[in-house]
C-alpha cells in the first residue's frame, strides 16, 4: 500500500495534537481502549469534551508540562493509503526537532490560530518546510467555530501567509489553505456545515488526492552500496550482489554504470529482490545488482549512470541546521555521514546565521548554536559523490558526528 | 501450510517487469543492511511471536542468497507458550540459523532477580536482567527487535537505532536525531543500539504482510478450543500451569485465539473464530481493542512502558 509521511508543524496550543486526534478519530483508526483512556483522561481532567490531544502526547515529561518536546509518529489508514504523522514541537528551542520531523516527511501540515493569524513561529514552521522541501505545504487555519466560522478571517489570514510565501525560494512549492476545527471536526475529514462558503477539499480529502510521485524529487538514478553480499555456497559460488537502496531514479539491466570513486564503468547484469530477478528497479527499492564485470566494490561506494555524474569534492559548501547543545565552531572536526560513506571533515568557515523568519542572514562570528541554522564550509578527509540538496534530497544531505561522543549535532543540505 | 524458507536458488524466475516498491519493506530491509555494516556483533532478538518471525523473513529477504549474518537470541522466561518454544525451534532449524537461548529460571536462581507472587505476578520485568546479562556475556552491539511505534505511547518516540548505556538504560530525553534514512551507529565501547526495522510499522502491517507472503507462525494465533477463566474481563488461559488462578475463577471452554505471545502469565486471550490467517486479518482490520489491550503489564499504569523502557527493557 501507498504510504504518505506528513510532518505536522505549529505553536503550543494552537491545536496540533487535536488536529492528528480527530484525524485518527474520524478515520476510526481509535480503537476502543484507547478512546476510553482519553475518555478518563478528559474526564479526570474536568473537560466536557474529548481532548484528542491526549492520543498523541507521550513522554511523562510532556504529559506533565503538557507540551510535545520531541517527534512522535503516529499512525493511520484509510483503504487507499498508510499515513505516517510526525508531530514536531512548535517552541523556538525545538527547531531541530522540527527539521527532524521535516526530513523524513513528503506533506507539511502548518496550523494557523484563526485568532492569532500569522506569527513568529508560522515564519519559521514555513522557513523549514521551504529549506527541506517539502513539496505539498497545507496551511490549516484552525479552530475557526471560535470566530464564528467567519470567511474574512480565513481570507485575511490567507493574504498574510500568501505574503510569507512571496519570500519562498521553492517556486514549485504547492500550497493549500483550508478552514478548520479540530475540535469539532469541521473540514478534517467530513466537509464542514458551517463554512458553505469553502468549497475546497478537507484535510484528508486533500491527502488522499497526493501520489507518491508528486512530492518525490529525486531525480538522478543513485545506488549507495550498503553491504556486498557473498555467500560462498556452492550454489552461488559466483555470486557477488552490491545491497543497497536506490536513491534517486531507476536502475535498468543493461543500464551503463559508473563507479565511484574509481570511476570504473560496467552493465548492470541483473536486479535482485530477495530471490527474485526485476528487469527495473525504482527510487525506494532495497535491491541487490549484480554487474557484468568484476570490480572492486566495497561500503561507501556508489552506483551511478554513467551519462549523469554527481560532483565529486572534497570541498563544501552546506546549509546546516545544528542540533547539539555544544556550539559549532571553525576549524573543529567532525564525521561527515553521507548515505553509506563515512568521512572525517574539518569546519573551514561559518559564513553567517540564517533568520529563519526570512528576514535574511547576520554574521555567525564563527559559530553555530543550537538550533541555529547558517551557512558552513567544510573540508573533507576524502571526497563524497553528491549532488546539491535542490536536485536530489537523499543525495544531497548528510549528518555530523561528534567525534567525542558520537552524538548527531547537525544536518546539513548541501548547496 | 507452506514451508518456512522457499527452496532456495528454484524459484529465481526472470520477471520482466519493474519491482513494485513496498515502503515499509524497503526500508525494513534498508535497515537490516546498515545494521549489518555498521555492527561487529549483531543480534536478532527473537520472542517467538510474529512481529520477530516477520524479522526473520525481512532478514532473509536482506541478505539472499547468503544466510542471515546474526544469530537470534531468545530470552526464555520458562513461561512462553509451549506451542511457541516448538515453533522457535522447527524456524531455527529449516533456516540454519543459531539460536541462542538464555533462562531467567537461571537468573533467579542465582539470586539476581526475585520471582513476583500473587495474582499478577509475572515474568516480564525479570527478563531484563537475563537480557542484559546476555548482551554482556556475548558482547552484542546491536539488538535488533521487533517493537513498533504504535503499540504504545512511549514507544512512538522510539528511534530506529536506540542507543543504550552500559546498564542498557533508555535516555529518552537525550535521543539521537534521525534525519531522512541516516542511521548513525556510532557508540562506545560498553554502549549497545537496540535497533527497530519495523518501527514505522502498524498491527494491520505485519497482519497483511504475513499473509502476502504466507508465513508461518505458532498455532496459539489462531482460533483454537482451550481452557479459560475470566479475570478483570479479560480470558485467560487454564491449561497452563504457570497462569496463577483463584479457585473461584471457574473454568470454561471457550474457542480463542491470542493476538500477541508475551508471556502466558500476562497474555490474555480473545473470543474468535478467526482459524486462517485471512480470518485473522479480516478480524484485526474491524477490531475495536489495541492488541496491548490484552497485555496486562501495560495497565499498571499510564507511565508503565515508558518506566521498564528506562531500565533496559525492550
Ligand atoms: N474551540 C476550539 N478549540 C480547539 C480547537 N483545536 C484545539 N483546541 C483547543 O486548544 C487547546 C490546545 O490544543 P492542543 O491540540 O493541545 O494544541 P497543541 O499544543 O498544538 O498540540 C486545547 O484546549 C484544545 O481543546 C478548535 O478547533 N476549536
Amino acid at each position: 500500500m501507498e504510504v504518505l509521511k506528513i510532518a505536522t508543524a505549529g505553536s503550543v496550543d494552537d491545536g496540533k495534537s487535536t488536529l492528528i486526534g480527530r484525524l485518527l478519530y474520524d478515520t476510526n483508526s481509535l480503537t476502543d481502549d484507547k478512546i476510553e483512556a482519553i475518555k478518563n483522561s478528559s474526564q479526570k481532567r474536568g473537560y466536557d469534551y474529548l481532548d484528542f490531544s491526549l492520543a498523541t502526547d507521550g513522554l511523562v515529561a510532556e504529559r506533565e508540562q503538557g507540551i510535545t518536546i520531541d517527534v512522535a509518529h503516529i499512525y493511520f489508514s484509510t483503504s487507499n493509503k498508510s499515513y505516517i504523522i510526525a508531530d514536531t514541537p512548535g517552541h523556538v528551542e525545538y527547531t531541530r526537532n522540527m527539521v527532524t520531523g521535516a526530513s523524513t516527511s513528503q506533506v507539511a501540515i502548518i496550523l494557523i490560530d484563526a485568532r492569532k493569524g500569522v506569527i513568529e513561529q508560522t515564519y519559521r514552521h514555513f522557513f523549514i518546510n521551504n529549506l527541506l522541501r517539502i513539496k505539498d505545504v497545507i496551511v490549516a487555519i484552525n479552530k475557526m467555530d471560535l470566530v464564528g466560522y467567519d470567511q474574512s478571517v480565513f481570507e485575511d489570514i490567507k493574504q498574510n501567509f500568501e505574503k510569507l510565501n512571496k519570500n519562498s525560494t521553492y517556486s514549485e512549492q504547492n500550497v493549500s489553505y483550508i478552514p478548520v476545527s479540530a475540535l469539532k471536526g469541521d473540514n478534517i475529514v467530513e466537509k464542514s456545515n458551517e463554512m458553505a462558503w469553502y468549497q475546497g477539499e478537507t484535510i484528508l480529502q486533500h491527502l488522499e488526492n497526493l501520489h507518491t510521485e508528486d512530492v518525490s524529487e529525486e531525480r538522478q538514478s543513485r545506488f549507495s552500496v550498503q553491504t556486498v553480499i557473498r555467500p560462498k555456497t556452492d550454489e552461488f559460488h559466483d555470486f557477488r550482489g552490491f545491497a543497497g537502496k536506490i536513491n534517486g531514479g531507476s536502475f535498468r539491466v543493461g543500464d551503463e554504470i559508473t563507479v565511484l570513486p574509481s570511476m570504473t564503468t560496467s552493465m548492470i547484469k541483473s536486479i535482485y529482490f530477495y530471490d527474485k530477478m526485476f528487469q527495473e528497479a525504482k527510487a525506494g527499492s532495497s535491491v541487490t545488482i549484480l554487474l557484468e564485470d568484476e570490480i572492486n566494490i566495497a561500503r561507501g561506494d556508489m552506483l551511478v549512470k554513467s551519462d549523469e555524474l554527481p560532483k565529486v569534492e572534497k570541498d563544501l559548501t552546506a546549509t546546516v541546521c545544528w542540533m547539539d547543545s555544544k556550539h559549532l565552531k571553525s576549524g573543529a572536526k567532525y564525521w561527515v555521514q553521507h548515505n553509506t560513506n563515512k568521512v572525517l571533515s574539518k569546519i573551514t568557515a561559518i559564513d553567517n546565521v540564517i533568520a529563519t523568519d526570512f528576514s535574511g542572514s547576520k554574521e555567525a562570528n564563527n559559530k553555530l548554536a543550537l538550533n541555529e541554522i547558517g551557512e558552513v564550509k567544510l573540508k573533507l578527509a576524502k571526497p563524497i559523490f553528491h549532488d546539491t540538496y535542490v536536485s536530489n534530497k537523499s543525495n544531497g544531505a548528510f549528518i555530523l558526528i561528534d567525534e567525542h561522543t558520537n552524538a548527531t549535532a547537525g544536518v546539513g543540505f548541501i548547496n | 501450510m507452506e514451508t518456512l524458507l522457499k527452496d532456495i536458488g528454484a524459484t529465481i524466475n526472470q520477471e520482466t517487469q519493474t519491482l513494485q516498491v513496498n515502503e515499509l519493506e524497503n526500508e525494513a530491509i534498508y535497515i537490516f543492511r546498515e545494521v549489518a555494516a555498521q555492527f561487529e556483533r549483531p543480534v536478532l532478538l527473537f520472542s517467538g511471536g510474529k512481529d520477530s518471525i516477520t524479522l526473520v523473513r525481512l532478514a532473509q529477504k536482506a541478505f539472499w542468497p547468503a544466510k542471515i549474518p546474526f544469530p537470534l537470541l531468545h530470552i526464555d522466561t520458562g513461561h512462553n507458550f509451549p506451542e511457541t518454544i516448538e515453533f522457535r525451534d522447527r524456524l531455527v532449524d529449516e533456516l540454519g540459523l543459531e539460536l541462542i537461548v538464555r533462562h531467567v529460571q537461571d537468573s533467579i536462581n542465582q539470586g539476581k532477580v526475585v520471582e513476583e507472587t500473587g495474582k499478577y505476578a509475572s515474568r516480564n520485568i525479570l527478563q531484563t536482567t537475563t537480557l542484559l546479562d546476555a548482551i554482556e556475556e556475548f558482547k552484542f552491539d546491536a539488538c535488533i527487535g521487533g517493537a513498533r511505534r504504535d503499540e504504545e505511547k512511549a514507544r512512538a518516540k522510539e528511534r530506529i537505532f536506540s542507543v543504550r548505556d552500559d546498564f542498557g538504560q533508555w535516555d529518552e530525553k537525550n535521543q539521537r536525531p534521525e534525519l531522512f534514512d541516516m542511521l548513525n551507529g556510532t557508540i562506545e565501547l560498553g554502549q549497545n543500539v537496540r535497533v527497530f526495522p519495523i518501527s514505522n510499522w502498524t498491527e494491520l502491517d505485519v497482519w497483511s504482510y504475513i499473509l502476502k507472503e504466507q508465513i508461518e507462525i505458532p498455532s496459539i494465533y489462531f482460533a483454537h478450543k482451550r481452557h479459560t477463566f475470566l479475570r478483570d474481563g479479560l480470558i485467560w488461559s487454564a491449561q497452563d500451569e504457570v497462569v496463577f488462578r483463584a479457585k473461584e475463577e471457574a473454568v470454561k471452554e471457550r474457542t480463542v485465539r491470542f493476538r500477541t505471545v508475551g508471556d502466558m502469565s500476562c497474555t490474555a486471550a480473545v473470543e474468535s473464530d478467526a482459524d486462517t490467517i485471512e480470518k485473522v486479518v479480516a478480524e484485526i482490520r474491524i477490531s475495536k481493542i489495541s492488541e496491548r489491550g490484552a497485555r496486562i503489564d501495560d495497565k499498571r499504569s499510564e507511565a508503565a512502558m515508558e518506566k521498564r523502557k528506562q531500565q533496559g527493557y525492550f
